[in-house]
């Protein structure tokens, strides 16, 4: 019976979906007071009803409703709570309910925060909004209901996918769907701003929070499910550019394009239509993304049983979506006004060479990840495009990015001087060297690639806190004078040196990780004790365990650095009955410099058993610097200035503190 | 002087566009992709004899197994790849259970799965088939090609694969897989 | 509009420059850092390329796995037409079982075996929802265009 409500509600959200995604337009058009004020009212509307459905199906989940199709076929009575929680966006079905709640939840947000926002332009942003909850209601609704009966009802349920029984997998999912979604709210704005025919400088400040949230999210979302992949996989791979993988990078890397251009919207009034266009891409290759998860294309005949109409269906929503934006941006955008003089040395043309360089990259990670469809689609032959391409065209596009990073964070707006900024980055550039000295010295690694990833990583870390050290005052007053100065910064200044840093961190950590790790693959039996990047590594037992939903063989070993007990870690090959599935769990022992990483594998004829030993190095700094990322996100976020629905401050008073 | 001015519009209006048509094109490229039918996956099979093979019985099902000779023998037939822990087969069930009531043979090959959980599963949703040989190493299905299950092959009354059809059976394909059976009788 | 111009020029030619420089690194990429499939029966045939990547798909032959002590692994991948041995240091995926089909990622040695880098297995017990296959194939137990190769 709650099951038919969720999904009596969820038909009614879509009714109000289509009456918030015209009537304000219209209302706008017309300036028909009433039909705009029914845009925040059906937005706040929509989110309510969208919220009952998800609490049905996540009420059906918890109960174990196994009348219900997705719930037999994820789900099973002995799954433990978490993955019976995170089971409801563990399939198809229930992630596209998780879609459609989390985009009305930003149009909720927009209705809600966007009180400085002029009325008729918040209405035709929540109409856009409304058109793209329409549009995804009616893929939910017509081909991939979540209420869908079975009948009978079976006894029990079929289980989740063992891989999908993870801490770090059950909140993947949300977290990138925050991000993707998050980016629609961009994208309405542009549509918005395309309707009006106007961008200006408040344009970009209301859309830059939006955003900012989104990408905050994004980059936690990938972060979270490289690390998934890490600690899951049984090698210490973390980044393997599988298409979908790239789904995700693409729009994280428009999005973060978006980022910066929007700030030369901002500041300067220019670069206006570019930006409305990365506005729309940014969604646009979000979409992309789920098109390429969701219709097969990518996939294969199993991932999507026998209803090519699903792909149809996205593929239609897809087209009109970036097809009709696109439209409206090849007849409004030539009226918008050009921006003034640019001079190519100077912040605008910094920011500009960071988004030149952004688009190319995201372009080539677009044409990898689809040259072997469309290759296919022309009848040639079956190829992989896999990480040697992607190393070799998206990598080198990242260097002038990275070297450019500091100087193009500290140089002034209209005209830079350069020589000046580079002779302030001193103290970064002598540190740089001195980090590369070291790891030419230190590391095992000599390898060109390797060596240049930790001087672009140390370059971009020690430029960031140069840059900071540089506002605060630090080489010209007063220490104590400078701490104060930098308490004193706004929020978004520090956000940004964060981010950077945080970039900073990443690098290193990848680098690091790709290059300096030492690998042991042998046979080993109990009690035996190899060396590995100086530990000495015993087998110490291989022994049966019963897990909640699983049996395991769990391999103890025992980790000593000269003599001295450092850790014990396990390593358990588990099986699942109810799946009848295997899976691997690695014994990883972290700390803030390195991991050891032990995979137990399966016995030889001879009672000594495959295992593979890592040694990698600064695998934690990956994921703090996604974390510092994120964390800049937020700073930025609870900047007075850039807060949602605060008072526009007047222009002086933003040029004196920019 | 003007012309040119109209030209440079011209143009830039066309720059304007051209995200658009990028697009267009990058989106019959997708369609394409998806106008992949995929079940209409072709057999190697597919006019050929069916593979030799000779399965033992469903435990506690029958006595008989099912095997190479009794496909054929002047009938046409249906052999269904099926498992217990597979949902689309639960999805088909009812069609199949249908086609059995209207007088077709199937034959069923249970692939990779528990007999007690198989037992289960034709007690629960009826059981269409003449023969069900149980296939718990899946070495047959190999033999046969089968991507997935559940799977179909419409044999004619010689034994030879006639049609394949990958996933489940559906209200609509059903159109197609009489008038086949009709004629290959 | 001098100075406008010209700084526009600079620009339209720097984006120009950078589109040109990732066109050539796109082109050579595709020269050779795209892995090809090929089957078992392509090898057989000899028309299969020594010392390049590639991607060999096909099914475990049962019997045909051996362990060696030093964790290294062998065995047998077939297609029906062709049989090519495939010598593998490492643990295998989850799911490779005699009779599954996977895919292997590595070159053809002199002798005519592939030593692999990377083997995937594939997940082909049933239709999945995209975000199990999304999963499966981050996991390195499923690889689509595996399928194509039967």
């Amino acid at each position: 019976m709650i099951a038919e409500l969720g999904h009596f509600t969820l038909v009614l959200a879509m009714v109000v979906a289509f009456l918030q995604g015209t009537l304000p337009l219209w209302g706008a058009a017309r300036r028909q007071a009433p039909l705009v004020e029914l845009a925040p009212a059906a937005a706040l509307l929509q989110f309510t009803l969208v919220t009952l459905a998800f609490l049905a199906l996540l009420n059906a989940h918890l109960a174990s409703d196994f009348s219900l199709a997705i719930v037999y076929q994820n789900s099973h009575s002995t799954k433990p709570l978490l993955y019976k929680f995170s089971g409801v966006w563990g399939n198809h079905e229930g992630s596209l309910v998780l879609w459609v709640w989390i985009l009305a939840l930003f149009g909720a947000a927009v209705a809600l925060f966007g009180r400085n926002l002029p009325r008729p332009f918040k209405a035709r942003v929540l109409a856009v909004q409304g058109l793209i909850g329409l549009g995804f209601l009616a893929f939910s609704l017509f081909t991939s209901n979540p209420f869908a009966r079975l009948d009978p009802a079976p006894l029990d349920g079929l289980g989740l996918n063992p891989i999908l029984q993870d801490p770090g997998l059950a909140f993947h999912p949300p977290m990138l769907y925050l991000g993707y979604v998050g980016f629609s709210t961009a994208y309405s704005f542009a549509m918005a701003a395309l309707i009006e025919g106007r961008v200006d400088a408040g344009w970009a400040r209301w859309v830059r929070p939006w955003t900012l949230a989104a990408w905050m999210a994004l980059t936690l979302g990938i972060a979270l499910g490289s690390w998934w992949a890490y600690y899951t996989l049984g090698w210490g791979g973390f980044w393997f550019w599988d298409p979908v993988e790239n789904a995700s990078f693409m729009p994280w890397l428009a999005g973060t394009a978006l980022l910066h251009s929007a700030i030369v919207v901002e500041k300067r009034d220019t670069l206006k239509s570019w930006t409305i266009l990365l506005a729309i891409l940014t969604f646009s290759l979000a979409l992309l993304g789920t098109f390429l998860v969701r219709s097969g294309v990518l996939t294969s005949v199993h991932a999507f049983a026998t209803d090519p109409s699903r792909g149809v269906f996205v593929l239609a929503l897809l087209g009109i979506a970036v097809g009709g934006s696109l439209a409206l941006y090849a007849w409004r955008a030539p009226a918008l006004q050009g921006g003034g003089a640019f001079a190519p040395v100077s912040r605008e043309g910094a920011l500009l060479l960071n988004n030149l360089l952004l688009a190319t990259a995201t372009a080539t990670v677009l044409l990898g990840t689809l040259y072997p469809l469309l290759l296919d689609g022309l009848g040639g032959p079956k190829i992989s495009v896999g990480p040697p391409f992607f190393n070799a065209t998206f990598l080198p596009l990242m260097v002038p990015l990275l070297v450019a990073l500091p100087a193009g964070s500290m140089i002034a707006w209209k005209r830079g001087d350069l020589p000046g900024v580079l002779s302030r980055l001193g103290l970064a550039a002598a540190g740089t060297v001195a980090v590369l000295l070291a790891a030419a010295l230190l590391a095992d690694t000599r390898s060109t690639l390797g060596l240049m990833g930790f001087a672009a990583g140390a370059w971009v870390l020690l430029g960031s806190l140069n840059e900071l050290a540089v506002r605060a005052g630090f080489f010209q007053v007063h220490p104590a004078r400078a701490w104060r100065r930098l308490k004193g910064l706004p929020r978004s200044a520090f956000s940004m040196s964060l981010a950077h840093m945080g970039l900073g961190v990443l690098i290193l950590g990848i680098t690091a990780t790709a290059t300096g790790q030492t690998e042991r693959i042998l046979a080993m039996r109990p009690g035996e004790t190899v060396a590995l990047a100086g530990y000495e590594v015993t087998l110490a037992s291989v022994e049966q365990v019963q897990g909640p939903n699983y049996a395991a063989r769990r391999g103890t070993f025992a980790v000593q650095r000269n003599g001295a007990p450092v850790t014990t870690v396990h390593s358990e090959k588990r099986f699942f009955p109810v799946e009848s599935m295997p899976v691997t769990k690695p014994g990883i022992h972290s700390t803030l410099l390195r991991d050891l990483y032990f995979v137990l594998g399966d016995p030889n004829s001879d009672g000594a058993w495959a295992v593979r030993l890592y040694h990698n190095p600064l695998v934690f700094w990956m994921w703090g610097g996604a974390g510092l990322m994120g964390l800049a996100g937020l700073v930025s976020l609870t900047d007075r200035r850039l807060r949602v629905g605060a008072p526009v401050p007047a222009r002086g008073s933003r040029a004196a503190t920019a | 002087m003007s012309a040119s001015a109209a030209d440079r519009a011209g143009r830039r209006r066309l720059l304007f566009a051209l995200p658009l048509l990028a697009f267009v094109g990058v989106g019959a490229f997708l369609a394409l992709g998806l106008g992949r039918d995929p079940s209409q996956l072709p057999s190697a099979l597919v006019g050929r004899e069916a593979p030799d093979f000779a399965l033992p019985p469903l435990e506690g099902r029958d006595e008989h197994g099912l095997s190479r000779a009794d496909l054929g023998g002047g009938r046409p037939m249906l052999v269904n790849f099926w498992a217990s822990w597979c949902v689309p087969c639960r999805v088909e069930h009812p069609i199949l259970d249908r086609l059995a009531r209207d007088g077709v043979t199937i034959q069923g090959v249970n692939h990779k799965d528990m007999p007690d959980k198989a037992r289960a599963f034709l007690e629960e949703l009826g059981d269409p088939y003449d023969l069900v040989g149980s296939d718990r190493q899946g070495r047959v299905s190999i033999d046969w090609g089968v991507y997935g299950v559940p799977e179909t092959y419409l044999l004619d009354g010689q034994g030879r694969i006639r049609y394949r059809h990958v996933g489940p059976l559906q209200e609509r394909d059903l159109k197609k897989l009489l008038p086949m059976l009709e004629e290959a009788r | 509009m001098g100075l406008r111009k010209r700084q526009r020029m600079i620009v339209v030619v720097l984006a120009l420059a950078l589109v040109g420089a990732a066109a050539a690194l796109v082109l050579t990429a595709m020269q050779d850092k795209i892995a090809f499939f090929v089957s078992p029966a392509d090898i057989a045939s000899g028309t299969v390329e020594r010392g390049r990547d590639f991607r060999l798909g096909g099914l475990v032959v049962e019997g045909s796995i051996e362990r060696a002590s030093d964790g290294s692994v062998a065995f047998t991948l077939t297609d029906g037409a062709g049989d090519v041995r495939v010598l593998y240091a490492g643990i295998l995926p989850d799911l490779f079982r005699e009779g599954q089909g996977i895919v292997a990622q590595g070159r053809l040695e002199e002798d005519g075996r592939f030593r692999a880098r990377e083997v995937l297995a594939k997940h082909d017990e049933t239709y999945m929802p995209p975000e199990v296959a999304d999963a499966l194939k981050r996991s390195g137990h499923w690889q689509e265009g595996a399928e194509k190769l039967r």
